[in-house]
């Protein structure tokens, strides 16, 4: 059984988005609760502005939950960075107990999925989840330097800049976490890095499919399955492997790569992806209609792709994992 | 479904470049290059320099106005246009250069910026020497 259902009430206390300035510049501007000025956000280089993200994205949801950080007993968190240095430096003045997770771009679902599981056990009472990433930091170390003049191909996404972060508690009222489910790598040859939705879409539509029969639920009974950063070709090669496993997915689905930007006026070709990306488009825009009633069960599926610059330099193909977290309003 | 099946299916279904918007921006910017520089070696010339020298002082500046528009980040928003037009002449090689020397410089000025500068460049140094090398071999016999 690849899902595990959460029965001791797991509920979200608070949580916060932080963006950067282009983020801030796209349809969901007004979801988040901070944008930074610009790309360095006060810092002097771009690893340490995306570990500002994080220690913001934590410090305000502390703050919206009025607690220390000695409330929270365990932090779970990654990014895309080499040794997770985004996570780690920003998180380093809290002294909360931590443990550094890597997915590539599905560790959000990943952090949710163990904080929920582990608050279940019934011996912790609060965690927090937190992913992040950087446009500038990632492509410094995954592709070409920020100034290099170069096109990008109409498939390639734009790593979205920010962090997102949820506070998790045992018990309580409000958003509950009801089942998780842990995908499996799948591999289906692809070996373009500026082509990694139809890469993931495999693995999301596995998942996908593994979690409607684990919970014995389909598609019509959520109010929206939100894919990580397919992005929009992604997308569509989603909707076309679904369909050939019986899965409709029709207006119900949505995938933040494409929610984060306007794809036609940010030029950002296919659309959004990274840690970050389904962390604050869930935390600054979807989790507030859970909590407002408007959605009642969402299905949330942060997909990532497992591949580094080395692996793909040495052949190597691009492995698509996905995990997926439901969430269910009072 | 198969590896190749999928990969067959994702090729057939990817969004295409522009091809032909692409070739003709090329032509207009890296054009646009090379008539500017065509102007400075005129103009050298006009001031009475031999001809070698000429080209050499055209390259120089030519390097320094591809590593000045990089430095302002100007560069590479000629290149997302430009393309082929930008990265072929010799201002394409000096953005090449200078880009990873200015992004490095976070790492430091020795192992940051120096050790990085050449992580685009270098490549086509080695092999451009090695195909020189090739070509002046191949002249030599032929001759």
């Amino acid at each position: 059984m690849q899902t595990l259902f959460i029965k001791t009430p797991v509920t979200v206390e608070a949580h916060a988005a932080v963006v950067g300035k282009k983020e801030g510049e796209g349809p969901l501007r007004d979801c988040f609760d901070l944008v930074a000025e610009d790309i360095f956000f006060g810092e002097n280089t771009f690893e340490k502005a995306e570990s500002k993200f994080v220690s913001q994205a934590i410090n305000l949801t502390l703050k919206k939950a009025g607690l220390k950080p000695d409330a929270i007993d365990l932090l779970f968190g990654g990014d895309l960075l080499n040794q997770c240095i985004g996570t780690s430096y920003g998180i380093r003045s809290f002294e909360i107990p931590f443990l550094g997770l890597y997915g590539a771009c599905s560790t959000m679902a990943e952090s949710l999925a163990l904080a929920s599981v582990t608050l279940s056990c019934g011996q912790i009472s609060r965690a927090i989840a937190v992913t992040s990433s950087h446009y500038y930091s990632a492509e410094r170390q995954y592709r070409f330097p920020i100034e290099y003049g170069g096109q990008r191909p109409p498939t390639a996404q734009w790593t979205v800049s920010g962090s997102g972060a949820v506070l998790l508690k045992n018990g309580g009222r409000g958003v509950r976490v009801t089942s998780v489910t842990i995908g499996k790598m799948l591999d289906f040859g692809i070996t373009d890095a500026n082509n990694m939705g139809p890469a993931m879409a495999p693995a999301f539509v596995d998942t996908l499919k593994t979690h409607l029969k684990d919970t014995h639920r389909k598609v019509s009974d959520y109010d929206l399955i939100l894919s990580g950063d397919l992005g929009s070709f992604g997308m569509e090669m989603a909707r076309e492997l679904a369909k050939d496993e019986g899965i409709f997915l029709g207006e119900n689905y949505a995938d933040c790569g494409c929610l984060m930007f306007d794809l036609k006026r940010q030029d950002v070709h296919a659309g959004g992806s990274g840690c970050g990306c389904s962390a604050t488009v869930f935390c600054g825009a979807i989790l507030p209609e859970l909590e407002s009633g408007k959605y009642r069960r969402v299905l949330l599926i942060s997909t990532g792709a497992l591949m580094s610059p080395t692996a793909i330099q040495q052949g190597e193909s691009i492995c698509g994992i996905a995990h997926a977290v439901c969430f269910e309003g009072e | 479904m198969t590896q190749e099946a999928y990969r067959n299916r994702v090729k057939a279904a990817a969004p295409k470049s522009p091809l032909g918007k692409n070739i003709v921006m090329a032509f207009l910017f890296g054009g646009g290059i090379c008539t500017v520089g065509q102007a400075f070696l005129n103009w050298y010339l006009s001031m009475g320099l031999p001809q070698k020298s000429a080209s050499s002082y055209t390259s120089m500046t030519m390097v320094f106005l591809g590593a000045l528009l990089t430095a302002l980040h100007v560069y590479d928003r000629l290149a997302k246009h430009g393309g082929a037009g930008t990265l072929v002449p010799i201002t394409g090689f000096a953005n090449a250069v200078a880009s990873p020397a200015m992004e490095f410089r976070a790492e430091g000025v020795v192992l940051g910026m120096s050790a990085k500068m050449f992580i685009i460049a270098g490549p086509v140094i080695v092999c451009g020497t090695l195909a020189s090398i090739f070509c002046g071999l191949c002249y030599f016999v032929v001759r």
